[in-house]
């Protein structure tokens, strides 16, 4: 059992948590995630590592809740216990010394995004970070992610922050000021890392993202994970997460993510009713 | 010889096709005792006992029947779990007519079936599980001989754990799933061997003093070489793995699925019991299951349990090379499964939202015979078709799962992508470290699987033991 040391609620539906997991602390590295269940009837989903606290044994997990799974992780409280957490598994992301990297991140993407930045920086690239949200208080981690980047521009669809528009214009924005990019990352909602992956693509950057299909072991051993890259049909849990996001085949991916919206509406629909409005 | 033995198997209870083809519950239900003794008393108790070497445990099969004759089941279950640390799941998932009852002399003679070794078998377990005191409580032993860390907490890791910890060792078990059992709990579906008897078994060899440690992924959570300098020997016991698929155009459509992933919704995370458990699945309405194997046959049984109108399978070889057991083969057809021999999907055609609708078949013929010494299935040029349906499951086999060996590079693998192995002791090209199971074979059985715990476990206790001594 993984106990829940920290918890916080930093903006509407989005939940901030650490959590005691030492061996999974110990051995995880910026990209990867774990598999968490909530309960012994619990669904088993993916979340990615927000951060890792080696020394104490402990893993940061910011999730948004969608299903009922992460609406009944919201429900839980310090003290409390998730019944699985498992990893860290996935591939960890490819970090290097790249030159100049672009970090672009959205909704609870930056979290992934924030241990890759932190690396990035510490390995000596300069770093640029773009981070997007529908408006300014649903653009999280900012403080984090400006900590370890040389620049950090903050895109809003209402405006109420930073640039009015989304990450995509941002990354045209540097391109148009000459800004020389040798790697980009995306990392958030699946729409947003398309958008950004295609204007990477016009703007001859390579990029990694991060995709999130559906699981189950999140070890390679069923399949539901597979997405298709350049053609190829490769599982995300165990090649990925991270791909190349010039090949990745998005309609293919939002389409598979769809499987069980319906169940997945009568799963919540009947947590809420049970648990009464959050 | 005139032998006054009845010709047939004394017939056991299995609920009604129509009945259990709606729920998920065990189809056959074990015989009673009277009966079991009376299908006892069909074994001639003959000198020669080929039963015995048709079992990839050995198991002394004339002894563990006539204790039961002679109703002393407590004699019974001591002879069958001195060879077998999992009777009651061997005598419900072993392919008995190619091994024990293949070989049994009764069935060898005219007219007659075997002597139903696996029931017996199942029946002794069951009853022992039931019956407070028939079986002894396990022996205490000294745990004082070493420690050895077993990765996979499927048949064979826990035959080798279970062996260990018998003979003084500390032994824990590495799973990366959150439940022990491996594919006896996420392959093989509750209504051929029911969850609940994979939960005592386990808890049998827990109670052994084997730790078990769930949502461990060896190469992940913690690394070999933590676990190398922590143990004496290591035995690698984490099944073939990865599912293969097709690769044929749409195969990511929605209603696409590995028998895996099916069945493992459905087995480890109950996805039958949706919403009351919260993993869902989708229910086809058509589905159809490729490959004819012991995993389609589950596969496309479930999908008819889960409410499916029309459940078939297609075999690009024909009904003599389908590689199922055959009792899994009669149930599937008293249940109305659909058999389509010599036919191959080339296509899955889908709808404008991404949903399967269609599966583009063709036929086939068998050619020559290829190098599994069947005759090799050749399409049939110009023959193609279309069979309608809303789901298809993929149950084609097995790669090697590369999670762990991608860490562990010292390891020798063989041209297929498992483990090198002796067949004789599992032992690797690294010392210390054994290996068995479907890992090293490749997809097959459980006994065997369990066979191979066996010998590697006498290795490991030779070996660790000279180590010591040294
Ligand atoms: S989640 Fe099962 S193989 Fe990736």
């Amino acid at each position: 059992m993984f106990e829940i040391l920290k918890k916080k609620k930093i903006v509407e539906k989005e939940y901030d948590m650490w959590i005691k997991a030492p061996r999974v602390a110990s051995h995880a590295k910026p990209g990867q995630f774990v598999v968490v269940r909530t309960s012994d009837k619990g669904e088993r989903i993916p979340l990615t590592i927000a951060d890792y606290d080696r020394e104490n044994g402990n893993i940061r997990l910011i999730f948004q809740t969608v299903g009922k799974t992460t609406y009944e992780m919201a429900k839980l409280e310090v003290g409390d216990k998730l019944a699985d957490v498992v990893g860290p598994l996935g591939t960890p992301s490819e970090v290097k010394k790249h030159g100049t990297v672009l970090m672009i991140g959205g909704g609870v993407g930056i979290a992934a995004l924030f241990p890759i930045i932190r690396e990035l920086k510490n390995l000596g690239n300069k770093v640029i970070t773009i981070l997007g949200g529908r408006t300014s208080e649903l653009v999280i981690m900012k403080d984090e992610c400006a900590k370890y980047s040389d620049e950090l521009i903050i895109t809003t669809d209402d405006g109420s922050e930073g640039i009015k528009g989304v990450v995509t214009d941002a990354m045209k924005m540097l391109n148009e000021r000459g800004e020389k990019i040798d790697y980009a990352w995306a990392i958030g909602p699946t729409i947003m890392m398309k958008f950004a992956a295609l204007t990477a693509k016009d703007l001859g950057i390579p990029i990694w993202v991060s995709l999130n299909p559906i699981m189950v072991d999140g070890t390679g051993m069923c399949g539901a994970c597979r997405v298709t890259v350049n053609g190829n049909i490769r599982f995300a849990c165990v090649d990925g997460p991270e791909f190349d996001g010039h090949g990745v085949a998005w309609d293919e991916l939002m389409t598979r993510l769809k499987q069980y919206k319906d169940q997945e509406k009568i799963s919540l629909e009947k947590y809420l009713n049970e648990v009464g409005e959050m | 010889m005139a032998l006054n033995i009845p010709k047939n198997k004394t017939p056991i209870a299995e609920q009604k096709p129509e009945e259990r083809s709606h729920n998920f519950k065990e189809v056959v239900l074990g015989y009673t005792l009277e009966e079991a003794i009376t299908e006892a008393n069909r074994c001639l108790q003959c000198p020669t006992h080929p039963c015995v070497s048709g079992c990839p445990v050995n198991i002394d099969i004339p002894g563990f029947i006539l204790a039961l004759r002679n109703n002393d089941l407590s004699e019974s279950i001591k002879i069958l779990k001195s060879y077998n640390n999992l009777p009651a799941v061997c005598g419900r998932v072993c392919p008995q007519e190619s091994q024990c009852e293949g070989k049994c002399t009764v069935g060898l003679m005219k007219e007659h079936e075997p002597v139903a070794i696996g029931k017996l078998e199942r029946f002794v377990a069951d009853w022992a599980a039931s019956h407070e005191g028939v079986e002894e409580p396990p022996k205490k032993v000294e745990v004082n001989k070493g420690k050895v860390a077993v990765i996979g907490a499927g048949p064979s890791g826990l035959t080798v754990a279970a062996d260990l910890a018998k003979k003084g060792y500390k032994v824990t078990i590495f799973e990366a799933l959150h439940a022990p059992g491996g594919v006896l709990m996420y392959g093989i579906p509750e209504f051929r061997l029911p969850k609940t008897i994979v939960e005592r078994e386990v808890k049998a060899i827990e109670e052994l003093g084997v730790d078990v440690e769930t949502d461990v992924v060896v190469g992940k959570t913690i690394t070999i070489e933590e676990i190398r300098e922590e143990y004496d020997a290591i035995y690698i016991g984490t099944g073939a793995g990865t599912p293969r698929f097709m690769n044929i155009p749409g195969t990511n459509l929605n209603g696409v699925y590995s028998a895996s992933e099916f069945l493992t919704r459905i087995n480890l995370m109950h996805a039958y019991e949706f919403p009351k458990y919260d993993t869902p699945i989708r229910i086809g309405k058509r589905v159809v299951v490729v490959g004819a194997g012991n995993v389609a046959m589950d596969a496309s049984r479930s999908a008819l349990r889960l409410g499916a109108e029309k459940s078939m399978i297609v075999y690009r070889r024909s009904e003599k090379e389908m590689p199922a057991r055959i009792e899994e083969y009669h149930h599937a057809l008293e249940e109305g499964i659909e058999f389509h021999w010599l036919t191959n999907p080339v296509e899955y055609i889908g709808d404008e939202n991404g949903n399967v609708k269609a599966v583009k078949c063709i036929k086939m013929q068998l050619g020559e015979p290829d190098a599994s010494g069947r005759r090799r299935p050749v399409p049939i040029e110009g023959s193609e078709f279309v069979i309608e349906a809303d789901m298809v499951i993929e149950a084609i086999g097995q790669t090697a799962n590369k999670v762990l060996l991608s860490t562990f590079p010292e390891l020798k693998l063989n041209k297929r992508g498992y483990i090198e192995a002796d067949p004789e002791t599992g032992a690797t090209s690294v010392e210390g470290v054994y290996a068995g199971g479907d890992i090293v074979t490749g997809a097959a059985t459980v006994i065997l699987a369990m066979g191979a715990g066996k010998k590697s476990a006498k290795a490991i206790d030779e070996y660790i033991t000279s180590k010591k001594k040294a």
